[in-house]
């Protein structure tokens, strides 16, 4: 118990984590928002796919030496324009991503197996960082989930339709295609980022619980967004902030709290349509 | 002078490699007119709604929208989809279906304003749905979607509404309810409709002209011209008798399977 919770010298190691906090609160909200499309389009196995990907890509980048956001990024980017090309029926889809993603994986653990560098940031890449997020990669953090953020507000209310009403959408004038292309890219950044923090296994618990979470509990199209981003900022926030004094990666943490919300959320759905009914 | 048509097809042909669906169609559609386009399954009823909307590329020809060539949909477009149940997890109510047909094309948040929620509330009175506005479109009923359709296709005033079997999987009842909803709304805006259904009985009150699509060829009139023994019959290539009882009217013999050939309503 002591190493899985320790907060003895817990004044002294706030400071130390100040960057680490922030990156995980915009990791929240970007993720939170992220996902409600990920959610009303149906793509949760897309975020596993890309995910894979951006795992090989950062692999690589570690190997040779380079940038491993911008590897991180550019796996993404590539898996994200594959499924968006070759995909656009939801069956080809996930039968696509079904195809890169061992292979995605498989290239990924070629890389860090000949890759001489410490083992922790080998470990790193697939289930998360111990928590140590250094100042380029905050700024890195910071500038792509800005971008996702400000683009996905941009184009909120006609994403909105082309998701959950792409029929009528269509017949209205909204470049539903388009979108769903511009979509898929900024799917690939946010992917991209949160590998970095949470490993690439566990991208799901930002991307996809927080906002599967609050549709447990509203139908308003303003609300669903608003509780997708609390919940995933807590996750991250609090997993950052419990796994402080123990020397442990931060996704365990990360995942169960964000979990539990889920669970929470499920439970009181349900006893509230139960409520409605009687 | 007469009112420039809202739609007009100009010897427009469509054919999937070498398979006709309908040639040389010629089709004027006035301000306010409602027309229903019936024929066979498989005669080209709902290709020619996407032609319309510029999702299919015609062989030869044109159509004209308001005086200009079709574009990948419009904003001058009200349209009715089929009735098909939503999921039950999207977070979306009655209401935020119908502000879509609104502002849903425009950039930014859907923030709430006044001018808004007023008219969506004013058309949601109008199809007699306020009392659902906020359940989620993933419980309405099938006649309580089509209703909020309706609306939807309609709240920004559009000239024309396209109708693709909007009462399929409706009950009696609310098939002649959301039949005539639609029509009320055509004579409120002054739209014209283009209604496409395997069953005219629902709206034969309210049309003001038939297309009927068999056989690669078409038929244009008002019902009493082109729903006729001999003018189906001429265009089917064989015996149809149009019945009339009722006030209902059914074609029968025109079935395209030949297995069963009891009558079909159509």
């Amino acid at each position: 118990m002591e190493r899985l919770f320790d907060f003895s010298d817990y004044d002294q190691l706030i400071p130390l984590v100040q960057n680490s906090l922030i990156a995980g609160l915009l990791l929240g909200l970007m993720g939170g928002l992220v996902g409600v499309f990920v959610m009303t389009r149906d793509m949760s196995f897309a975020v596993h796919g890309i995910s894979e990907l951006s795992f090989a890509g950062a692999a690589i980048a570690l190997l040779v030496g380079l940038n491993v956001a911008l590897g991180a990024t550019f796996g993404s980017i590539i898996a994200a324009i594959i499924i968006a090309i070759m995909g656009t029926r939801a069956k080809d889809r996930n039968s696509i991503i079904a195809v890169l993603m061992p292979f995605g994986l498989g290239i990924g653990i070629l890389a860090l197996a000949l890759y001489e560098g410490r083992a922790a940031n080998k470990f790193g890449l697939l289930t998360g960082q111990i928590i140590a997020v250094d100042d380029p990669q905050v700024f890195w953090l910071m500038a792509t989930s800005v971008l996702v953020i400000a683009s996905l507000l941009l184009i909120w209310r006609p994403l909105s339709f082309a998701s959950l009403d792409s029929e009528v959408a269509e017949a209205r004038g909204v470049p539903t295609k388009t979108l769903g292309i511009v979509f898929m890219l900024l799917l690939a950044l946010a992917v991209a980022a949160s590998v970095q923090i949470v490993g690439a296994l566990l991208v799901m618990t930002l991307l996809v619980t927080p906002a599967a979470a609050a549709l447990r509990l509203t139908a308003s199209p303003l609300l669903v967004p608003v509780l997708s981003v609390v919940f995933a900022a807590v996750s991250v926030v609090g997993g950052i902030l419990l796994a402080l004094g123990g020397g442990l990666p931060i996704s365990p943490y990360v995942t169960t709290l964000s979990f539990a919300i889920y669970l929470a959320a499920r439970l009181i759905g349900r006893l509230r349509n139960a409520g409605a009914l009687r | 002078m007469a009112k420039q048509p809202v739609l007009k097809v100009k010897k427009a042909s469509l054919s999937f490699g070498d398979k006709s669906i309908w040639k040389n169609l010629d089709l004027s559609v006035a301000p306010g007119e409602f027309i229903a386009v019936i024929g066979a399954n498989a005669s080209g009823k709902t290709v020619l709604l996407k032609a319309i909307l510029g999702q299919l590329q015609l062989s030869s020809g044109a159509i004209e929208l308001l005086g200009k060539s079709v574009a990948h949909g419009s904003r001058q477009i009200g349209y009715i989809p089929q009735h098909r149940q939503a999921d039950s997890g999207l977070p979306l109510r009655a209401r935020d279906l119908l502000r879509m047909g609104l502002d849903g094309h425009k950039f930014g948040l859907p923030f709430p304003s006044r001018k808004t929620n007023q008219r969506v509330s004013e058309m949601l009175e109008m199809v007699g749905a306020q009392d659902i506005a906020n359940t989620p479109i993933g419980q309405l009923s099938g006649g309580q979607l089509q209703r909020i359709r309706v609306a939807q296709a309609v709240i920004d005033n559009p000239q024309l509404i396209l109708a693709d079997e909007p009462l399929s999987a409706l009950d009696l009842k609310q098939q002649s309810l959301v039949a005539e909803l639609i029509d009320s709304q055509r004579q409120q805006n002054g739209a014209a409709v283009l209604f496409v259904t395997h069953d005219v009985n629902p709206v034969l009150d309210y049309i003001d002209r038939v297309l009927y699509l068999a056989n690669g060829q078409f038929r244009i009139g008002t019902p009493d011209e082109v729903l006729r023994s001999d003018v189906l019959s001429k265009l089917y290539g064989r015996s149809v008798d149009v019945v009339r009882n009722q006030g209902r009217i059914a074609v029968l013999g025109s079935s395209d399977h030949d297995h069963h050939d009891h009558e079909k309503w159509t």
